[in-house]
């Protein structure tokens, strides 16, 4: 396994030896033996998490917005500079492929990262645009710095005035003399951003945020906790919820973006792109499935331990074990591929693909679950997504009601 | 139609006091359709879970500074997170020694398994186990705490059932667990922990749970059970149950102010009532001390027991007998809250500088002696000269309570009895030389302390008294002690949130289960009056 270019900070930090493969990079699940403390610096004051790993393509040429356009199932060619869109790809065939993020850094430049590998994918598409596609995740470091104190450790040590930078926006700017480009997303539903630098910038760049975090209770995070803030903020994780098309021995593994509940990020209408005639023919039959949020009864969970003398007992972590989802008659609808317990909600959620129509909201559903080695079942709602969704994640300080509207 | 709260178009409750049960109880009842209206005597809600800028720049979490029992089902049917919630596990709890570096218990087994074997391999060995078996016995008390309490003179069948299914869970703990469950309510603290465990430096910190709230020492009897409580924190797959509520309690009491108000609840701040109007035996409304009169169907008081009917009822509607259980009700407050501003953290000498010890609570509890000798000083009528402290620092868990780099400290400070020898409307003079021993106290172990204190607050139960309506002083209520429990309490025949004065109900801590950030006395009532009809 390779190492990120934090590696000598996060592994000396790193006193549980917790790491797992991501992408080819060995990344930290947790700090310490829990991933309690890292999980509630996410949620209350501001986490740290090394997304190196990230796969990150730089797109440049006079034609890099029509092949992105062409590539990805929203209106590139729409968005301008400085913005970052959330995206899906998929085969001819419709089936996903990878979700991501497509920033525009200049008006030829952007920037495209991905969960997997797609160098291979793009350059076999671009026939016939100007564009130059290069792979940069072995040149680009990038860190994510989320929570709800998030803008006030940036603030001192970036020359960008960050009360105007508003969300799912990116700029090249100097932290702490340093050359980064920061941008207002994340992974965790909060208010948060991700900087990315050159590799050699990298130990710099770390222990000035930490630096500027300590009065604020910045804390050092890894991929455990990120799980569990994820959930809570409804994100889906490629290769758990649903599957890329590239890996699937049969259709049936496979999702459309409808089935993935990311059809909102198809603009169908517009110049052909990849997958648009199989998602519109989908879309005229009616989609198969949906990806929905659960919550499921913790009462009755409660109960259901209780039948065996026992305390309520979960995972302190996000589980990733897909289990059966059930209808009111017994017959299984789908399956719950992600779940957690949400420690500032005090509720059992999770993310289910089920059969259209109990993807509606308010339907009772039911998800096994296992005790004592016996599999029993324990009932579940239709809830909206984002489980968690405070307004700072949007809201801007000196936008005011312009931020609203965008 | 007239404006609500006039004799022809009353409100449905009137709830008086809004601390956080009272507020919890009028959000139920707004939920259920109800015209609800909260009175609060003070300039701000929350009752004694309330944060307020004493110094200005420092935001103190003035009474109540921890959360355990908050029930989770109030957290979700209010949505609290979504109204601004958020509680901070403490990441341990540390006891300072004056030689050696102090115990610190963590959430990592392994790491307080190496903290305990410093003073004694077998309580190092036996403290998980000690821990299983607590929760067990919680386990057997939970279901109590979210549910009226039981009464056994009643051959109604809902009661006779629920009583049997505490028998049948009570027998499900098998024989030993229930031989132990009855040591833990006869017991004390000091004797239950010697059964266990040799080290006084483990025990004095564990001790100090029998004794919060209560003008007992940790030899007393009883005291066993209090311990319990603090195992019964909800398990929601971590490993500790202890909190803290970012922008401190109040911020607690204020997101179940906003639920209440999404809800449609009326919430008003300086509004004292000065009594609660009975005709025939009957509520029927509030006399304000501006002089307004309000009527409701229903009055609901979220304050003590004492006070809501010997001070706002009055004893002439009230029936002797209970007058007299009224005036018998033990409160006797033991504790005292000091909070301080300080320009940098205090160093502790047995563990200097800043450090993740410093993130969960901090017990001046260094050995068993030093506990019963605090207590004796309280039984002659004085506060302890070297009281027992439980500190924390909120600022190391919400940085927005104090300018950057500063910080606020929060010492609850037991004992400090109520009733000292020169009598209690004596403590304002004693508060400063109050507020110097635990300055002095804490000196012992930071010696620089004292320079980084920018301002403080010196709460005696004398203040909890006149200023938040504690009589007595007593953080709780009315004392947690086994004859004021359960189905006593706050006394025999009226624990079902009920009074002897029709469609007067309570709703406070002083109500089954007790006191603390629980919000259980305020669901547990909104509920009976629901299911009875009463609103």
């Amino acid at each position: 396994m390779r190492t990120t270019p934090f590696h000598p900070r996060t592994s000396a930090l790193c006193t549980s030896f917790a790491w797992k493969e991501w992408a080819g990079y060995a990344a930290v699940c947790n700090f310490d033996r829990h991933s309690e403390r890292e999980y509630f610096a996410f949620r209350g004051t501001a986490g740290l998490i090394d997304i190196t790993p990230l796969h990150k393509y730089e797109v440049t040429g006079p034609d890099a917005a029509a092949f992105l356009a062409r590539v990805w199932t929203r209106d590139i060619t729409k968005i301008g500079v400085g913005r970052v869109v959330y995206s899906s790809m998929c085969d001819a065939d419709g089936w996903m492929l990878d979700d991501g993020t497509i920033t525009r850094l200049g008006p030829d430049h952007f920037r495209v990262t991905t969960s997997e590998p797609w160098l291979s994918w793009f350059e076999r598409h671009r026939r016939g645009y100007d564009v130059e596609i290069r792979d940069s995740q072995r040149e680009l470091a990038a860190l994510a710095l989320q929570g709800p104190r998030a803008r006030a450790v940036l603030k001192p040590i970036v020359s960008f005035d960050m009360d105007r930078m508003r969300f799912f926006r990116c700029r090249r700017t100097q932290l702490a003399g340093i050359d980064v480009w920061v941008s207002r997303t994340g992974y965790t539903g909060d208010l948060g951003y991700e900087i990315w630098c050159a590799n050699d910038a990298a130990p710099a760049v770390w222990d000035a945020l930490l630096g500027s975090g300590q009065p604020h209770g910045i804390e050092p995070c890894g991929l455990d906790a990120l799980d569990v803030v994820r959930i809570e903020a409804g994100f889906v994780l490629q290769g758990c919820d649903y599957v890329s098309a590239v890996s699937c021995i049969t259709d049936f593994s496979k999702s459309t973006p409808d089935d993935a509940g990311l059809g909102w990020t198809v603009d169908l209408d517009r110049a052909p792109f990849i997958g648009q005639q199989a998602i519109r023919a989908e879309r005229a039959r009616g989609p198969t499935w949906d990806l929905v949020g659960l919550e499921l009864s913790w009462p009755e969970l409660e109960a259901l331990y209780a039948s065996y003398k026992l305390p309520p007992h979960l995972a302190p972590c996000a589980s990733r074990a897909a289990v059966p989802v059930y209808d009111d008659t017994g017959k299984q609808v789908g399956q719950m591929t992600s779940s957690t317990w949400s420690p500032v909600q005090k509720r059992y959620l999770g993310l289910a693909q089920v059969r259209r129509p109990h993807h509606v909201r308010g339907t009772k559903l039911q998800v096994e679950h296992t005790v004592e080695y016996e599999r029993r079942k324990v009932r579940a709602t239709v809830v909206d997504t984002p489980f968690y969704d405070p307004p700072r994640k949007r809201l801007t300080p000196t936008a005011g009601k312009a931020e609203a509207s965008s | 139609m007239s404006a609500l709260g006039t004799r022809s178009n009353p409100y449905d409750a009137i709830v008086v006091g809004g601390g956080h049960n009272g507020l919890t109880c009028a959000a139920y009842l707004a939920r259920a359709g109800k015209k609800v209206l909260v009175l609060e005597r003070r300039h701000v809600l929350g009752g004694a879970a309330v944060s307020e800028e004493i110094i200005p720049g420092y935001t103190f979490t003035v009474c109540s500074y921890v959360v355990s029992l908050l029930r989770p089902h109030v957290i979700r049917d209010l949505d609290l997170s979504r109204h601004g919630l958020e509680i901070v596990p403490l990441e341990c709890s540390f006891t300072p020694h004056h030689e050696g570096p102090g115990l610190c218990r963590w959430p990592d087994p392994a790491k307080t398994r190496d903290e305990i074997a410093r003073f004694s391999r077998h309580d190092a060995d036996l403290y998980p186990q000690f821990g299983k078996i607590m929760g067990k016995l919680a386990r057997f008390a939970k279901p109590i705490i979210d549910e009226p309490a039981p009464d056994p003179s009643s051959f109604r069948p809902s009661d006779l059932k629920q009583l049997l299914g505490l028998g049948k869970a009570f027998r499900d703990l098998g024989d030993d667990l229930a031989a132990l469950q009855f040591k833990l309510t006869t017991m004390s603290a000091v004797d239950f922990l010697d059964e266990w465990f040799e080290s006084e430096q483990l025990k004095a910190p564990m001790a100090c749970s029998g004794i919060i709230g209560t003008m007992l020492g940790v030899h007393s009897p009883g005291t066993a059970y209090v311990l319990l409580h603090h195992y019964m924190g909800e398990i929601d797959g971590s490993s500790r149950a202890w909190g803290f509520a970012k922008g401190g309690t109040g911020a607690i009491s204020n997101a179940i102010a906003s639920a209440a108000t999404e809800l449609g609840a009326e919430l008003r701040v300086s509004s004292p009532v000065s009594s609660i109007i009975v005709e025939k035996g009957s509520a029927v409304g509030v006399a304000m001390e501006s002089g307004d009169d309000l009527y409701a169907r229903t009055v609901v008081s979220g304050c003590e027991p004492r006070l809501t009917f010997l001070g706002l009822v009055g004893e002439q509607n009230l029936p002797d007998d209970f007058v007299t259980a009224m005036k018998r009700y033990k409160l006797r407050g033991s504790s005292g809250k000091v909070n301080i501003a300080l320009d940098a953290l205090p160093s502790f000498s047995c563990r200097p500088g800043d450090g993740p010890h410093l993130r969960g609570d901090v017990a001046i509890a260094p050995d068993i002696d030093y506990l019963e000798r605090a207590y004796d000083d309280a039984k002659y009528g004085d506060f302890s000269h070297r009281p027992y402290i439980n500190l924390v620092f909120p600022t190391l868990l919400d940085r927005n309570m104090a300018p950057p780099g500063h910080h606020v400290m929060s010492c609850f400070v037991q004992y400090a009895p109520y009733a000292i020898k020169e009598g209690p409307e004596h403590w304002p003079e004693r508060r400063d030389a109050f507020g110097e021993t635990v300055i002095d106290t804490l000196e012992e172990y930071c010696p620089d302390i004292r320079k980084h204190i920018v301002g403080k607050q010196v709460l005696t139960p004398w203040d909890l008294e006149q200023e938040f309506g504690l009589t007595e002083g007593n953080i709780f209520h009315g004392e947690l002690t086994l004859d004021q429990l359960l189905f006593q309490r706050p006394t025999a025949g009226w624990a079902r949130y009920e009074t002897p004065v029709d469609r007067l109900w309570l709703c406070s801590s002083g109500v089954h289960p007790g006191g603390g950030i629980m919000s259980a006395p305020g669901y547990l009532a909104a509920q009976r009056m629901l299911e009875k009809g009463a609103v």
